[in-house]
């Protein structure tokens, strides 16, 4: 009888709505995954920074909250082992976010001056994802280091 | 307006590295997001930083919108010699934001 809670829809009409929130969701997919980075753009992105030098591991220490629970602020340290002196020094450090809709987040300029190659900021993350920091050196050597973070509410306002 | 702080050392002595703190307040409007009738937020961001000690730029930051509201950076400086550092937050438009700190070497 008309105890069912579809009572008063016809199955044309079910069919239709239900085609319709397929729709719906198969657009949302499309447009967050176009909104992101892929993995070979982080890698183009980074390329385009430091030129053709390989980039080694090590060197780079970048710390970030495992779990960020607002991706609006998510606090950022990184520092590089180097003398910072006038013949051994960081030229330059670059942060990057795959997952984000443009992977590059900040660089930042330094040289002896600094005395201590270490810099804080705060930035946004989408979502879960992967956090790189590049150091470039004078020499034109270059070390990066990764970090996983887990994000509860993604950031960069509302993507 | 955009609002901004400064912590540092009011003194140091010669070749102490000191950590010097900035945050400006700044929506950083990613340029992604909507107002609620679905019209685009234009983009509005500080895309640079610069600080500068003793008439030289010591530090540059170039910053994209996935910097937070309210840009903070925090870095290091070696102490030479008493004078002003200046710092300049450069906005979309054109907009240069400045403020300064002076440093006492003893």
């Amino acid at each position: 009888m008309s105890s069912s809670p579809l009572s008063g829809w016809s199955r044309r009409e079910l069919l239709a709505a239900s085609g319709a929130t397929a729709v719906a969701l198969a657009g949302l997919t499309l447009v967050s995954t176009a909104a992101m980075a892929t993995p070979v753009e982080l890698e183009e992105a980074i390329g385009k920074l430091v030129g053709k030098a390989p980039v080694k591991e090590g060197r780079v220490n970048l710390r970030l909250p495992p779990i960020a629970e607002d991706g609006d602020v998510v606090p950022l340290t990184v520092s590089v082992d180097s003398p910072m002196s006038d013949s051994d020094y960081v030229r330059k450090i670059h942060i990057l976010a795959q997952e984000n809709p443009w992977p590059r987040v900040c660089s930042f300029a330094l040289g002896p001056q600094n005395g201590k190659a270490e810099v804080s900021t705060r930035i946004r993350l989408a979502k879960d994802q992967t956090v790189v920091a590049v150091a470039e050196m004078n020499d034109g050597s270059a070390y990066r280091m990764a970090v996983a973070v887990k994000v509860s509410v993604g950031g960069c306002g509302g993507i | 307006m955009a609002r901004s702080h400064i912590r540092i050392l009011k003194e140091a002595k010669a070749d102490q590295i000191i950590e010097v703190k900035t945050r400006i307040s700044h929506p950083m409007e990613t340029g992604l997001r909507k107002t609620a009738d679905g019209a685009p937020i234009p983009r509005k961001i500080i895309n640079r930083f610069e600080c500068i000690y003793l008439g030289q730029s010591v530090f540059v930051a170039e910053l994209q919108p996935a910097v937070s509201a309210d840009p903070y950076i925090s870095f290091f400086v070696r102490a030479r010699q008493s004078g002003k550092l200046e710092f300049v937050w450069t906005d979309d438009d054109g907009a240069a934001y400045r403020d300064e700190a002076d440093l006492t070497v003893i």
